[in-house]
């Protein structure tokens, strides 16, 4: 019975001084409306004057790829109209529970092919987001419970290679949970989505603060850099300028750290024994594991002095007095030099200018530490009957890649198999292009493009097909304002793939 | 000017119909053809539904008195006769509107038809039909808080009507109610007793709530100048408490005239009931518990 709650859970009513009056007349009631205000339907209101509905519709300009030589060719006028324009989903309202076709439906010429882009802003129960934290700090267990604002919002899932992951969201905490949980996991979802900073409190592991597109602070700690690799893998590049400089590296890693003389890479250079003892699990020559239980020190692991996972050197297995010792971790952000003095103990000794290059490289080639921020959700409800009467033939169409998704105006990734189940990159997105309902669930925008043809197969609401030009003159049947923004970098219109469906 | 819109629901099920400021969910359950007979009759009614009302709104945005005025739309009579029955207080029939309108589409819905049941929720305030022996599960919203069972109505259970109330709604309301939820022998006698009862749960003068005249949101609102609740603030304890039995006293005295059968009101998390709100199986009624329950 979402009517009643979606009834009782609104926000509370801004108060905003009474300006002129109008009279609404989208349907016969015909309320009359201060500014500010809407009706008494809540969905059209007075505002600047006008009866709108009300968010604007973003439309989104690409520019053409290449720029007009002035210079060379006399000017044609063309470059005013050389910029494409697609009318993205964003303020485009919904005609949730969609009984009527989508808010636009708009028809465009692209390379000679009619298009039809059938504009909506879905209302998405079935929706989370999946984050990708590029550190290699360990920020929880796997399937650790993350939370925001005390609510469970979601759980690690896996490290992928210099990368943290986790999953947010989702119907089960959405709906699934309290009252509580619901709106936070909302909360926390639109804002991800529309870019902002989140604080998550992850159970047994950190905190992070996460933000599309900025990097991760963990526990208070800026992250920089992604390693460049795990221990073993750095030594692997590396060995070879470390040579002659240096008798034994050894690259600190929570997942495998390396041992240059040991190693595979160390041995085919000729590199000789060190006597060195690593405190971990080997696994082959010169890779250990678990030289540390993963935490916020060197490498990603807890070690603060990173002679704690150096054992006795061995003098029958080729230490002596004076030799020479670089531990890194696989940012380059921790280093330190030793040299082993006559009882063969290790001594710190200031960095040598000879090796600050090879710790620089590895630091250089290392990059910038991100989080990332995937919109996942499936379309496979309702929504769909906005764009044809027979909602299947719409899931079978983007599942032949007749139809183009795309959110706000980015390209998405569709899941094979069954339904509409899509990824977006929200930082491709328009700023602010996610909203919410108090069901709860989010409010994104989503637009499906494909050959007119196509559409009118499929079983579209033809009679409802507009051009662009029409939507940009007179907008929609109570128009909200149109606001024209360029698209974001990277996506581009059409796409490859549409470029594809036009041919 | 958009027209009335009647569609199904993705589930194939309920109907939906849009026009204006009304929106209402309508389902049926019985024989095949008589649930199709029976929608086509609620849908054939509801097309006129809007204009009919419009038509008559000027005298139904003023109050009742002694004397019943008459109108030409059954639903105006259904939102005056229902309004009327609380004079001497101050109300007018639209605090009976939306009952009214899911009472006269149940009722055309299920004339001369073999449907068990049927309901209309009108944006929360819902008629029901029961034919004998039947029936019927709700549930009611509250704020983040309610009741830990569903209801349960059954065709012997003197309820036809659920309505529910509050200033978070989408009509203005006088007092700080989150939600008043009534059970009631039509749509129409719970939406207005809904209304009255929130309206009821005040703390008049209270520096935290935040009052405009509802002529200054909707010029055209049957509340004229009156106060209405546009924020609430921080409450204590003592004062939600004082509140909740404001609006509990005129909840029990519409009660004993037998206007309403029971009504939950809900304040900052804290609960007040009036009579019986669910039965049980073992014929017993069961007050509600204070967990949680999302509707």
């Amino acid at each position: 019975m979402n009517e009643l709650s979606e009834r009782f859970e609104i926000q509370p009513p801004e108060r905003k001084p009474a300006g002129e009056k109008l009279r609404c007349d989208a349907c016969p009631v015909m309320c009359y409306i201060a500014e500010g205000r809407t009706g008494a339907c809540d969905r059209y209101g007075n505002f600047g004057g006008r009866i709108v509905r009300c968010d604007p519709v973003t439309i989104l300009e690409h520019a053409e790829g290449a720029v007009v030589p002035f210079d060379k060719e006399p000017w044609d006028g063309k470059l005013v109209n050389a910029k494409r324009r697609f009318v993205s989903a964003i303020g485009a309202g919904t005609t949730y529970p969609d009984y009527k076709p989508a808010p636009f439906i708009v028809s465009q010429e692209v390379e000679g092919v009619d298009l039809v882009t059938v504009v909506t802003e879905g209302i998405f129960s079935y929706c989370g987001v999946k984050v990708k934290i590029d550190t290699d700090r360990h920020l929880g267990p796997e399937t650790a419970t993350v939370r925001a604002e005390g609510e469970p919002v979601g759980h690690v899932t896996t490290a992928e290679y210099g990368s943290q992951m986790l999953s947010l969201g989702g119907v089960r905490h959405l709906t699934g949970g309290s009252k509580a949980e619901g709106r936070v996991t909302c909360r926390t979802l639109m804002e991800l989505c529309n870019k902002k900073p989140v604080e998550l409190t992850i159970e047994g592991g950190a905190t992070v603060v996460v933000q599309a597109g900025a990097p991760p602070i963990i526990d208070g700690k800026q992250e920089a850099r992604m390693r460049v690799g795990c221990g073993s893998a750095t030594i692997g590049m590396f060995a070879t300028q470390w040579r002659g400089l240096v008798d034994e590296v050894v690259v600190v890693d929570d997942h495998i750290t390396g041992v240059v003389s040991e190693h595979q890479a160390g041995k085919v250079i000729g590199w000789a024994d060190t006597g060195i003892k690593i405190l971990g699990h080997r696994s082959t020559p010169g890779r250990y594991f678990k030289v540390s239980e993963p935490g916020l020190g060197w490498g990603g692991t807890t070690i603060a002095d990173p002679l704690e996972i150096l054992g006795p050197f061995g003098a029958r297995k080729g230490a002596r007095p004076g030799m020479s010792l670089l531990m890194v971790s696989t940012t380059g952000e921790q280093y330190a030099y030793y040299e082993l003095d006559e009882a063969l103990q290790p001594v710190e000794k200031p960095f040598p200018e000879r090796l600050k290059k090879s710790v620089a490289l590895i630091e250089e080639n290392c990059e910038p530490a991100l989080c990332t921020v995937l919109f996942m959700a499936g379309a496979g409800g309702s929504l769909r009957a906005g764009v044809t009467e027979n909602p299947v033939n719409l899931t079978r169409s983007v599942q032949r890649m007749q139809t183009y998704v795309t959110c706000g105006g980015a390209p998405v990734y569709v899941w094979p198999g069954g339904g509409i189940t899509l990824m977006v990159d929200v930082s491709r997105m328009p700023d602010n292009s996610f909203g919410y309902v108090p069901t709860p669930a989010l409010v994104a925008p989503i637009e499906f493009t494909m050959r007119r043809e196509d559409y009118i197969r499929m079983g579209g609401h033809v009679e409802e097909i507009r051009t662009l030009e029409d939507v940009l003159e007179k907008g929609g049947e109570y128009f909200n304002a149109r606001e024209i923004r360029a698209a974001p970098e990277g996506s581009t219109w059409p796409s490859l793939q549409l470029a594809r469906v036009a041919k | 000017m958009n027209g009335p819109v009647i569609a199904w629901l993705p589930d194939g099920r309920r109907l939906h119909m849009n026009h204006g400021p009304i929106d209402l969910i309508v389902e049926a359950f019985g024989p095949k053809e008589e649930v199709q007979a029976a929608y086509a009759q609620a849908a054939e009614r509801f097309r006129t539904m809007l204009e009919e009302l419009v038509a008559e709104l000027v005298v139904l945005r003023q109050p009742v008195s002694e004397k019943q005025r008459m109108f030409r739309s059954p639903t105006a009579r259904r939102m005056e006769a229902a309004a009327g029955r609380h004079f001497p207080a101050f109300v007018t029939p639209m605090a009976a509107v939306a009952g009214s309108v899911a009472d006269e589409i149940l009722s055309t819905m299920v004339e001369g038809r073999n449907v068990e049941k049927a309901y209309v929720n009108d944006g929360g305030d819902i008629a029901l039909y029961l034919a004998p022996g039947e029936t019927m599960k709700a549930a009611i919203a509250g704020t983040g808080h309610g009741l830990d069972d569903r209801l349960t109505i059954r065709a012997s259970d003197p309820v036809r009507g659920i309505a529910t109330s509050g200033w978070r709604g989408r009509s203005h309301s006088l007092g700080i109610a989150d939600a008043v939820t009534v059970l009631a022998e039509t749509g129409a006698a719970a939406d207005v007793a809904a209304t009255l009862i929130a309206n009821a749960v005040d703390l008049p003068g209270h520096p935290a709530i935040a009052r405009v005249p509802a002529s200054e949101i909707d010029p055209d609102s049957d509340l004229g100048d009156r106060l209405v609740t546009q924020d609430v603030g921080p409450l204590s304890t003592s004062e939600v408490a004082t509140a909740l039995e404001q609006g509990l006293t005129v909840a029990r005295s519409m009660a004993e005239r037998g206007l309403i059968h029971s009504a939950a009101l809900f304040l900052n998390g804290e609960t007040r009931v009036c009579g019986p709100l669910a039965v049980t199986d073992d014929n017993t009624y069961k007050l509600p518990g204070r967990s949680a329950c999302h509707a």
